[in-house]
């Protein structure tokens, strides 16, 4: 397997949606091959810390006023009639 | 290797639908209940794709209350929530475009060619690199380096992996093909991969040789 094979495939190794032949491949490919194998580390490693990052939370004091917005339009919109909103 | 986490729980998607039909009914309290279940994630991803706080908020706003006016459309073959991701990435993206008139702003957009994403940085990353950084320092690494992606790029990804999205939904909510969702989820995580070595690479000790820098210089 060459490495722009083992890339190719990179999404799928992560995400487990791979069959077994394939993941047993890639494995061995990464086995020997030192660049894909930080590739592959690194890559998972920037997913999980965009998942773990908590980038843009929505602050409980906003949070609160959009949703108190939201309902209250809902509900203008709702004594107009259903059919309307 | 672990799969990705949805971070929308399966036990609340059981009696989501229950929550919608009172909705569709008129029960404003349900739909509030759809609101809080919602909107952190709405929020998130709104950000994402127009990395300006205040469409975010106008885009939280809008999604829901367009979500309401369509219940009816809702016919329940997807997911609430896949629905709704669906609407406010719309929203997000007419927010883009109308600050970015330049510039066509297009989920269909296929930037660059594949050679393009082929990482050209390979050193190893520290340990635990994210905690060389003060969270503050962190998240605004995190935040312009995303911001340096094509917004189909970071669409797709903050759906698939921050928001933990299956590439079928993901593709149901981007009206994308799952091949186009599946090129764009690998590029933009090599993409993300080679700008943050810059920051996150293992430095050598001092004494430890010659160290390439793949960084700008503005560590």
């Amino acid at each position: 397997m060459k490495c722009s094979e083992f890339l190719h495939e990179l999404t799928n190794y992560l995400d487990g949606a791979i069959d077994d032949r394939t993941k047993a491949e890639l494995e061995d490919h990464l086995a020997w091959c030192h660049n894909c194998y930080v590739v592959c580390d690194t890559t998972k490693k920037t997913i999980e810390i965009y998942r773990d990052s908590q980038l843009y939370e929505l602050p409980e004091d906003l949070r609160t006023r959009l949703r108190t917005a939201i309902v209250s339009k809902c509900k203008a919109k709702k004594k107009v009639g259903p059919e309307s909103v | 290797m672990n799969t990705i986490q949805n971070r929308v729980s399966e036990p609340a998607v059981s009696d989501e639908l229950t929550l919608v039909q009172a909705a569709k009914a008129g029960d404003v309290g349900a739909f509030e209940e759809l609101v809080r279940r919602y909107d952190r994630n709405v929020f998130r991803i709104a950000q994402h794709i127009t990395q300006n706080r205040e469409d975010a908020e106008d885009v939280v706003q809008d999604a829901f209350l367009k979500a309401y006016g369509n219940l009816n459309q809702f016919q329940g073959q997807s997911k609430f929530y896949t629905w709704l991701v669906r609407i406010a990435v719309n929203e997000a993206l007419m927010k883009l475009r109308r600050r970015r008139p330049e510039r066509m702003v297009s989920l269909d957009e296929d930037v660059k060619t594949e050679e393009d994403s082929l990482p050209r940085e390979v050193a190893d990353w520290s340990p635990n690199p994210e905690q060389q950084y003060s969270q503050a320092e962190l998240r605004d690494i995190l935040s312009r380096t995303i911001q340096g992606l094509p917004p189909s790029f970071r669409t797709v990804f903050v759906l698939r992996d921050v928001e933990g999205l299956s590439t079928e939904e993901t593709a149901e909510a981007l009206d994308l093909s799952i091949p186009a969702v599946k090129s764009r989820l690998l590029r933009a995580r090599l993409q993300l991969r080679d700008r943050l070595s810059r920051y996150f690479q293992r430095r050598e000790s001092a004494d430890g040789g010659p160290k390439h820098n793949g960084g700008d210089g503005n560590q």
